[in-house]
């Protein structure tokens, strides 16, 4: 596995320090997410599991540069984060595709921003539209995809600017379950073959451990970090194995104390 | 097919009321002109020469005053996108002044200036330059905040953010202002062309008015209904060739 460039201590690829987020409403702000630190080592798919509301998707804005920190730093292979960047891709529940483009062009649109000429542009959407299945289709519009393969356009397309770390909200949240499970198999087929460090986040505990190397259980709000999981399973996961199973239940422990604390 | 059915059935009408109404006696011939007179009217009208140029007249003033107006609303409607301070300053004033009917302000267009080319292309531009400048600068700022988070996490720029997301995004919005603005143009240039006005289809229907031929008034108007609805149809086709994606769904 590749470690990370230079200023990044040891193989930290992503590193958050101390962030705090609260957002203002009425003058009176409400804390979203308090002292949260972590590190995201290259290679490794992070999950960020939690209940709805306990600022995991906050905390992956921050991240991706979408909204500042009240506190605290995030830093990118040793270097401060100001704003959005070509080297944080970023893949949305609601797949935000630019509907105006056909899928081949949203796929290429990062490549194009970039500079990359043309003929190797044609190359890269040929290669990502075939690692999502999606070839033949490429000359469609996103009106015409099902959710599923919207879905996969946008991975192509994050994944065809070549970024370094690849952020994920809830990217299957909005699908349908058989949809779900084929798009988590997919996702970590790619991931064997790309080995991007992934920042993903979800509230379902089977795809989290479905997918993870890591998993980072946040509290309720105002999100903290509760407690982490390192999942030592197969890279091919099978979602009937005991182990699988084992961790499924010791993490929902965790989580329902959580949701448990919500409803008090 | 149902339009054309539709367009055949009020000219029939018209038909029926002009010469039945005639016939009968129940309608004074003078005060409901024929299909046919408006036809007449418009032939000797056409053969002096006279028609085009009232015709090339209107076009014109239109094509420039609402050229104007398109112009200026697309700028500061992306001013007013980009640059926060500028929306703060205008918008009080826009809406300050839009709600003033403009017809209330066309003996100022003459008083500044004068009766010639100028105070028409300006009353246009001043007309249609509110509704389209409001149309564009909401569309612009109705803009999917997730399609800009998108394209700035693929690398995109401030100004790539406006050029590859937000003015495709809102170009459906900016046409439909445009469409809006041209229907307003045709609208008030009658107006415009009323008062000391020389040549032009609205000088066309005075001069129909002040002369007493109600064919006349009638041609005009048609005229003005023709233009309007021509160019609002080749707006509406530019309309459905850039955004053909929408009819895919």
């Amino acid at each position: 596995m590749t470690m990370a460039g230079p200023g990044g201590a040891g193989g930290a690829r992503v590193q958050i320090e101390g962030v705090h987020k609260a957002f203002g409403l009425d003058g009176r702000s409400t804390p979203a997410l308090i002292d949260v630190s972590l590190e995201v080592q290259a290679g490794e798919l992070l999950c960020l599991l939690g209940p709805s509301g306990c600022g995991k998707s906050t905390l992956l804005n921050i991240v991706a540069g979408f909204i500042p920190p009240t506190r605290g730093r995030v830093r990118v292979d040793g270097a401060p984060i100001a704003g959005p960047g070509p080297e944080r891709g970023v893949v949305f529940q609601e797949y935000a595709l630019f509907p105006w483009l056909t899928v081949a062009q949203n796929v290429e649109f990062g490549p194009r921003l970039m500079g990359v000429p043309a003929a190797r542009r044609r190359e890269v959407v040929a290669r990502y539209l075939d690692m999502v299945g999606l070839r033949e289709h490429a000359t469609k519009f996103p009106v015409q995809l099902s959710g599923g393969m919207k879905q996969r356009v946008a991975i192509a397309r994050a994944l065809a600017n070549n970024p370094s770390i690849v952020l994920m909200d809830e990217p299957f949240g909005a699908l349908d379950a058989q949809t779900r499970e084929v798009m988590q198999e997919e996702l970590s087929r790619i991931q064997r073959v790309e080995h991007k460090t992934i920042v993903f986040v979800t509230h379902s505990i089977r795809e989290a451990v479905y997918l993870a190397d890591r998993i980072v259980v946040m509290t309720s709000s105002p999100g903290r970090v509760k407690d982490v999981f390192t999942i030592k399973l197969p890279d091919a996961r099978d979602r009937f194995a005991a182990e699988f199973t084992r961790y499924e239940s010791e993490i929902t422990r965790v989580v329902k104390e959580e949701v448990a604390k919500v409803r008090e | 097919m149902i339009r054309a059915a539709a367009l055949a059935g009020a000219l029939t009408v018209w038909a029926l009321v002009a010469y039945g109404g005639r016939a009968l006696g129940l309608v004074n011939p003078v005060l409901m002109p024929t299909p046919g007179e408006v036809v007449e009217v418009a032939g000797t009208l056409a053969r002096d020469g006279s028609l085009a140029q009232h015709l090339a007249v209107s076009s014109l003033r239109i094509a420039e005053g609402f050229g104007l107006a398109a112009a200026a609303a697309l700028g500061l409607g992306l001013l007013v996108a980009v640059y926060t301070p500028a929306r703060l300053m205008l918008e009080p004033v826009i809406e300050f002044v839009r709600p003033i009917p403009p017809l209330a302000f066309l003996p100022m267009f003459l008083v500044w200036f004068g009766l010639g080319e100028t105070s028409k292309v300006a009353f246009i531009a001043y007309t249609t330059f509110f509704p389209m400048f409001i149309g564009i600068a909401a569309g612009l700022g109705r803009v999917d905040v997730m399609l800009l988070r998108a394209a700035a996490s693929l690398g995109a720029s401030r100004r790539e953010l406006l050029r590859r997301v937000a003015l495709p995004a809102a170009l459906p919005s900016i046409v439909v202002a445009l469409r809006l603005g041209f229907g307003l143009a045709i609208f008030v240039i009658v107006g415009a062309e009323f008062m000391g006005a020389d040549a032009g289809l609205g000088n066309l229907i005075m001069e129909g008015r002040v002369f007493f031929n109600p064919a006349q008034i009638v041609m005009g108007a048609l005229l003005l209904g023709l233009l309007g609805s021509l160019v609002n149809g080749l707006l509406q086709a530019a309309e459905r060739r850039v955004l053909r994606w929408r009819a895919l769904g």
